[in-house]
C-alpha cells in the first residue's frame, strides 16, 4: 500500500479563518444590541441589507472570476464586513445607499483587489467613505438615542428605507456633533445644556452604551486572541492622551476623555476595524505605531477639522502608510544583533 | 487540547529554580501525546529477517560499501566505511548475507531513493567480538573519539550530523548541552532512554565532557513532561558536575538553537555554528550511545524507537535493529492499515511522511507515527492568508512567516533573503497555528531550494565568465605576439630582399628559391595525403553509421554525428588542396619569367600585396561570425532576463564598432589591389626588384653574344642612351634648369664611350 505524502507538519490547530470571522462577528453582539435597543429596528434593518447585499456582490464577483463560491462565501469575511458596515452606518439610511456602500466595500474595495487577504484598504470603511463624501445629508442624520425621543415604528422605519419618506423628529445630534456645534459654550455648559450630555452617565446618551458594548466584545476578541492588543491599546492611549493635553473646559478646549473615548465609532474602530490584519501593519512594533498614528488622526480631525467623527478617514489614511510602517518595523530575527531592512542587499 | 497532553505530571517547581532560565520567543503548544507510548515498557523488537542499510543515514558524504554480494556478514560487522570528513561507518546490525547493494526507498524527506545495502538474515545472530575500554579517561582524546568515529555515532535526535567531527572542534567549549528536551509531540524514545539508563547517560555526559575540556557548565535539559526521566537522571547525577533542569514545554523548546537560548540566553549569530558561541549540544540518545561505543566497543547497530499511533493494537518503545524495515516494527504493534491516513517518520511537527512501510528504521528514526483518520485528518486546502500574524507569533526564529509566505509565492529571492528566510529552522510553528491551513513551511522548502539553486548557477557562470575573460585575454595577447613577429619576420624578409637584390646585380646567384618551390609542392602532397585519410575516415564512419543503422542500436544519433564531422572534414581538406593548386599558377602567370629566383621574389610580392586584404576579408568574416553569436547570446539573455545582458550588449557594440572598422578597411584594401590590377601585370612595384630583372636579362644576353654583336649592341644601346640624354638637355635647356651642365656632360661622356665602341668595332671588322 502507497501512503499519502505530505510536508510536515503534520499536526494543526484546530484554529481556521471562518472560526476568526465569526468569532468576530460574535463579538459585536454586545455593542449591535445596545445599539437596536438606543436607535431601534433600523439598526436591523442596516444589518439585514448589508448582508444581503454584501453576500449577493461576494456571490457575484466569484462566479465572475470563476472561484468556486461555496468555498470562499464559507470563510465569512464578506459577513465581517456587512456587519461592520451595518453598524456604521445610520440607521434607517435609505436602501439604495446601502446598496451603493456594498458594492463600494465588496466590489470595488475587496473583489477588484483580487479578494481576502489582497486588499490594501478596509473594505467597510471605504464604503463609509464613499458614502460620506457622496450623500452627507443621508449619512449626518443619526437617530436620537430612545432616552431623548420616541424611536420610529417597524412600518415607519420600513417606509423611511424603502420609499425615502420622512420621519418627524428621529434624528438627532450626536455627542461628536453637539461639540462641534457648540459655538462658544464651554464643556460645563454643553455637559448641562445639551440633552445628549445632560441625559447620560459618562460620555454621551447611548453612544457610552454602544462604545461600552463594543469595548466588551473587544476584549472578548483579545482574551481569545484573535489579534494583540498593540493596535487598539495604542489608539485608544493616544486618542486619550491627546484630549487631556487639549482639555481646559473652556469654550475652545476638546471633549473630555470619556467622551472622546466613549462616543462615535471608537471602540468600534479601536477593536473591529484597526484590527482588520488585511490592512494593516504586520509586526507588533508596526501596528504601535499604526494604532497611535490612527489615534492621533482621530482626534486631529476631530477636533480640527471639519467633521464631527475620523475613525474611517484616519483608518484608511494610515491604511495607506501600513507598507511603509512594515518596511521600518522587522523585528530582529533570532541569530541576528539588529533588524534588518526590508530592502537591505544581500549577499547571494 | 486532547486530554492526552494535560495528563503528565509537572515536575516540581523546586528543581528549576536551580538554573536561571531565559526565555525563547514564539512557540506553541500542540497536544503532547505523549502518554499513550509510556503504558508498555520498554522491549526489544526481534531480530528482523532482512535488514536495508541505507548509505546515508547521516548528514554529509554517503558511505563507501566494503561488501559485496554474496558476501556473509557478522553482526557488528562495518559493510560501509566513511566516505569524507562529514560521513559516517554503517555496521550490519545482523549475521547474513548481502543479497543486494542498490537504490531503495530510503527515510528521507525528498522521498527518493538512495543507494543501501540489504543482507539478509541467517538466524545466527553471529556477533563479531567488541573490544571493550576500561581506561578511556586516561587514553589520549583523539583515540577515544576515533573509537566514537569508527563506530558510526552520529546525532541521534534527528540531524544524523557525525558526533565525531562535533567532538573534535575548534575553539574554547563553556557549555555542554544534553538535549533530553524531546518537545516533539508523540515521542518518547527519550524519556524511555532517560527512564532506563540514566548511569549509562550520565558516564556518556563525564566522557563527553572529558573530549571538549571539561567544560565549566555541564547541563541535560528537558521539558517538565518527564518527571520518571528527570528523577532518575538528577539521581544518577548525584556527586557529578552534571546539572539536570527541567523547564516548562513549549515547542519547538528542543531545537538545537532555542535549548542554547533556553539555557544560557545565547544566541547562535545567523549562519554560525553552536561551538561559535562556546556550546555543543547532544542528543541523549547519542550521550548514550557514544558511551557504549568507547566503554564496550560497540558500534551503533541499534536504537529507541517509540511506535505510536491510532492505526496500531498496542502502543509503545522498542529496542529495534539499525536497518529493520518498518513494517517489521508496525506488524508487531498491530498495525491496522486501512485505519491510517498516513505513515509518518519522526514526530507530527518535523517528521516526514513514508510512502512504503518497507523503509528500514535508521539512526536517526526516533518515532514511527500510524495516526488514524481521527487523530491527522487529510490536510483541509488552504484558504487566503488574511495576515492576522499568528505565524509570527508563533515562531521561534522571530521572523515575520506571513511577509514570507508572501514573498515565497511572488518568488521575490531578495525579499525574502532580507526577511531572514535562511533562519527559519522548519519547526512547523507557523503552519500548525495558520488559521487557513497554507502549508507555509513547504513554501519556505521550495524557496531555500530555489535561491539555493539560483546561487550555484551564479557562482557557476561567474567561473565560465572569469574562464571566458582569461581566454579572452589570452587570445588577445597571442595575437599581439603573432602580429609582432609576423612585422619582425615582414622587416627580415624585405632587408633580406634587398640584400639580394645587391648580390643578384653582382652575380646572379642560382638557388635559395627552389626549398620553397619545393615545400610548395610538399604543401600539396600533404595536403593531398590529408585530403585521402580524411575521405577514408569518412568512409568508415559512413560504414559504422549504416551498421548502427542495422543493428537498430541506440548510438545511430551519435554515428550519424561522426559522419558529418568526417564529411565537413573532407570538404575542409579539399578546399585547402584546391587552394594550393590555384596559388601557383596565378604567381607564374604574374611572373612569365624562367628565372626561378626572380619568380618566387614576384610570387613573395604577390603574397605580401594580397595578404593583407586576405587577412582583412578573413578579419571581416570573422568579426561577422562573432557578433552574430554575441546578438544571439544577447537575445537569449533578454529574453530570460539575466542580468548579464547589459554586459553582453556592450560586448555587440564593441563587435559592431571593430566591425565597421575591418570593413572600411577592408575596401580600402579591395580599392588600392583593384588600382594595382589595373597597372601592367608584370611591372612590379618594387623598383629594385625591376633592376635586377633587367640586369638579368641584360646578363643572360650578353652570355650568349659573340663580342662583335655585343659591341654592336652596345653601340646600339649607347645610340638610344644618347638620343634620350640629349631629349633631357633639350627640355632642361627649354626649362633652363641647372641640371644643364651635367645632362651636357653626360651627353659628351656617352658621345666619347659611343666613339670609343665604334673604333672597337671597326677594329673587329677590317
Amino acid at each position: 500500500m502507497s501512503f499519502i505524502s505530505q510536508s510536515s507538519p503534520h499536526a494543526h490547530a484546530t484554529n481556521s479563518t471562518q472560526r476568526v470571522m465569526l468569532t468576530v462577528v460574535l463579538a459585536t453582539i454586545p455593542g449591535a444590541l445596545a445599539m437596536v435597543y438606543f436607535f431601534g429596528v433600523g439598526v436591523i434593518i442596516n444589518l439585514t441589507l448589508t448582508i444581503g447585499f454584501c453576500l449577493g456582490f461576494e456571490a457575484a464577483v466569484l462566479y465572475l472570476r470563476k472561484r468556486p463560491i461555496g468555498f470562499y462565501l464559507k470563510d465569512f469575511s464578506a459577513l465581517v464586513t456587512a456587519v461592520l458596515l451595518g453598524l456604521a452606518l445610520p440607521p434607517y439610511s435609505p436602501w439604495w445607499m446601502i446598496f451603493v456602500g456594498c458594492f463600494f466595500a465588496i466590489v470595488v474595495a475587496k473583489q477588484l483587489y483580487g479578494g481576502l487577504g489582497f486588499n490594501p484598504f478596509n473594505p467597510a470603511m471605504i464604503a463609509y467613505v464613499v458614502l460620506l463624501i457622496s450623500f452627507p445629508v443621508q449619512m449626518t442624520q443619526w437617530a436620537a438615542p430612545v432616552n431623548l425621543g420616541d424611536l420610529p415604528s417597524i412600518s415607519e422605519a420600513l417606509t423611511k428605507v424603502f420609499t425615502g419618506t420622512a420621519i418627524d423628529g428621529y434624528s438627532g445630534a450626536t455627542p461628536l456633533d453637539a461639540f462641534k456645534q457648540s459655538e462658544s459654550l464651554t464643556v460645563a455648559d454643553i455637559y448641562s445644556q445639551k440633552p445628549i450630555f445632560s441625559e447620560a452617565f459618562f460620555a454621551g446618551a447611548g453612544w457610552e452604551w454602544v462604545n461600552a458594548g463594543f469595548l466588551l466584545g473587544g476584549l472578548f476578541l483579545l482574551w481569545r486572541k484573535i489579534f494583540t492588543w498593540h493596535a487598539p491599546v495604542s489608539m485608544l492611549a493616544v486618542l486619550a492622551l491627546m484630549s487631556i493635553i487639549f482639555y481646559d473646559g473652556s469654550s475652545e478646549s476638546s471633549a473630555p476623555v470619556l467622551t472622546h473615548l466613549f462616543s462615535g465609532a471608537t471602540m468600534l474602530g479601536a477593536f473591529f476595524i484597526i484590527t482588520d490584519p488585511v490592512s494593516s501593519a504586520v509586526s507588533n512594533k508596526g501596528r504601535l505605531i499604526f494604532g497611535g498614528c490612527i489615534g492621533l488622526l482621530v482626534f486631529l480631525i476631530r477636533h480640527f477639522g471639519n467633521y464631527p467623527d475620523a475613525v474611517a478617514f484616519s483608518v484608511l489614511l494610515m491604511n495607506f502608510a501600513a507598507p511603509f510602517i512594515d518596511y521600518y518595523t522587522v523585528p530582529r530575527s533570532y541569530g541576528h544583533s539588529k533588524p534588518r531592512r526590508a530592502t537591505e542587499k544581500v549577499d547571494v | 487540547m486532547t486530554a492526552h497532553a494535560v495528563t503528565h505530571q509537572i515536575i516540581a517547581t523546586s528543581s528549576q529554580s536551580e538554573r536561571k532560565l531565559f526565555p525563547i520567543p514564539g512557540g506553541v503548544h500542540p497536544p503532547e501525546n505523549k502518554s499513550q507510548s509510556l503504558n508498555l515498557p520498554l522491549s526489544a523488537l526481534p531480530a528482523p529477517a532482512k535488514i536495508i542499510l541505507p548509505l546515508n543515514q547521516h548528514i554529509g558524504a554517503p558511505a563507501k560499501p566494503l561488501v559485496a554480494i554474496g558476501e556473509r556478514v557478522l553482526k557488528g560487522q562495518l559493510v560501509a566505511s566513511a566516505k569524507g570528513f562529514i560521513s559516517a561507518n554503517i555496521h550490519s546490525s545482523i549475521s547474513g548475507t548481502v543479497t543486494a547493494i542498490e537504490e531503495l526507498p530510503v527515510p528521507h524527506p525528498s522521498g527518493l531513493p538512495a543507494m543501501s545495502i540489504v543482507i539478509r538474515s541467517d538466524n545466527l545472530d553471529e556477533s563479531v567480538t567488541y573490544e571493550p575500554c576500561e581506561n578511556y579517561f586516561e587514553l589520549p582524546k583523539e583515540q577515544v573519539i576515533a573509537k566514537i568515529q569508527s563506530a558510526g555515532i552520529v546525532g541521534m535526535g534527528g540531524a544524523g550530523f557525525p558526533t565525531s567531527v562535533k567532538l573534535g572542534g575548534r575553539g574554547k567549549i563553556e557549555h555542554l548541552i544534553i538535549n533530553g528536551t524531546e518537545c516533539e509531540p508523540y515521542i518518547t524514545a527519550d524519556d524511555i532512554l532517560m527512564q532506563t539508563y540514566p548511569q549509562e547517560i550520565i558516564e556518556g555526559v563525564k566522557l563527553l565532557a572529558h573530549l571538549l575540556g571539561n567544560p565549566a557548565d555541564v547541563v541535560i535539559g528537558m521539558e517538565d513532561n518527564k518527571p520518571k526521566a528527570f528523577t532518575a537522571l538528577k539521581e544518577a547525577a548525584k556527586g557529578t558536575n552534571v546539572q539536570v533542569v527541567a523547564f516548562p514545554g513549549k515547542y519547538p523548546s528542543g531545537g538545537e538553537k532555542q535549548l542554547i537560548q533556553r539555557l544560557t540566553g545565547k544566541e547562535v549569530p545567523s549562519g554560525k555554528l553552536p561551538s561559535d558561541v562556546g556550546a555543543v549540544v547532544q542528543n541523549v540518545g547519542t550521550v548514550y550511545a557514544a558511551y557504549r561505543a568507547v566503554k564496550y566497543g560497540e558500534p551503533l547497530i541499534e536504537r529507541i524507537t517509540t511506535v505510536v499511533g491510532g492505526a496500531l493494537q498496542k502502543q509503545g518503545n522498542v529496542i529495534v535493529r539499525i536497518g529493520t524495515p518498518v513494517a517489521d516494527a508496525l506488524s508487531e504493534f498491530g498495525f491496522k492499515e486501512r485505519q491510517a491516513s498516513q505513515l509518518i517518520m519522526g514526530g507530527p511537527m518535523m517528521g516526514f511522511t513514508l510512502e512504503t512501510a518497507e523503509i528500514p528504521i535508521v539512526k536517526t528514526s526516533n518515532c514511527i507515527i500510524a495516526p488514524s483518520y481521527a487523530e491527522m485528518p487529510p490536510v483541509a486546502p488552504a484558504q487566503p492568508c488574511i495576515r492576522c500574524g499568528l505565524c509570527a507569533e508563533a515562531c521561534p526564529a522571530g521572523l515575520l512567516p506571513q511577509q514570507l509566505y508572501w514573498y515565497a509565492r511572488s518568488e521575490d529571492h531578495e525579499k525574502l533573503q532580507a526577511h531572514n528566510l535562511f533562519d527559519c529552522i522548519e519547526c512547523g510553528a507557523c503552519s500548525f497555528v495558520c488559521p487557513s491551513h497554507i502549508p507555509l513551511v513547504q513554501y519556505y522548502r521550495a524557496s531555500k531550494g530555489a535561491i539555493r539553486t539560483e546561487r550555484e548557477e551564479k557562482a557557476k557562470s561567474d567561473r565560465s565568465r572569469r574562464r571566458f575573460e582569461f581566454k579572452q585575454e589570452r587570445i588577445a595577447k597571442a595575437e599581439a605576439e603573432k602580429e609582432a613577429k609576423r612585422i619582425a619576420r615582414q622587416k627580415a624578409a624585405q632587408e633580406a630582399q634587398q640584400k639580394m637584390a645587391e648580390q643578384k646585380a653582382k652575380a646572379p646567384p642560382a638557388a635559395a628559391a627552389p626549398a620553397t618551390a619545393e615545400s610548395a609542392e610538399d604543401t600539396r602532397a600533404r595536403l593531398e595525403r590529408a585530403l585521402a585519410s580524411a575521405q577514408t575516415r569518412l568512409e568508415s564512419a559512413q560504414a559504422k553509421h549504416a551498421e548502427a543503422v542495422a543493428e537498430g542500436s541506440d548510438r545511430v544519433d551519435q554515428m550519424a554525428a561522426r559522419v558529418k564531422q568526417a564529411e565537413l572534414k573532407v570538404q575542409e581538406a579539399q578546399a585547402k588542396l584546391s587552394e594550393t593548386q590555384h596559388t601557383p599558377t596565378a604567381s607564374t602567370v604574374d611572373t612569365n619569367s624562367d628565372d626561378p629566383v626572380a619568380r618566387a621574389i614576384a610570387k613573395a610580392q604577390a603574397k605580401n600585396a594580397m595578404s593583407p586584404l586576405e587577412k582583412a576579408q578573413s578579419n571581416v568574416e570573422s568579426l561577422e561570425n562573432r557578433l552574430s553569436k554575441a546578438q544571439e547570446k544577447h537575445q537569449q539573455a533578454l529574453s530570460e532576463g539575466a542580468d548579464n545582458a547589459s554586459a553582453l550588449l556592450i560586448g555587440v557594440n564593441k563587435l559592431t564598432e571593430k566591425l565597421e572598422q575591418a570593413r572600411t578597411e577592408l575596401q580600402g584594401l579591395q580599392a588600392e589591389s583593384l588600382s594595382s590590377t589595373e597597372k601592367p601585370a608584370a611591372a612590379p612595384d618594387d623598383p629594385a626588384a625591376a633592376a635586377i630583372e633587367r640586369a638579368k636579362a641584360k646578363a643572360e644576353a650578353m652570355a650568349s653574344m659573340s663580342p662583335k654583336e655585343k659591341l654592336e649592341n652596345q653601340i646600339e644601346s649607347l645610340t638610344g642612351r644618347i638620343a634620350k640624354a640629349e631629349q633631357k638637355l633639350a627640355a632642361a635647356q627649354a626649362e633652363n634648369a641647372d641640371t644643364v651642365e651635367a645632362l651636357a656632360l653626360g651627353v659628351e661622356k656617352l658621345k666619347a664611350k659611343l666613339a670609343s665602341t665604334q673604333q672597337e668595332l671597326e677594329q673587329l671588322n677590317p
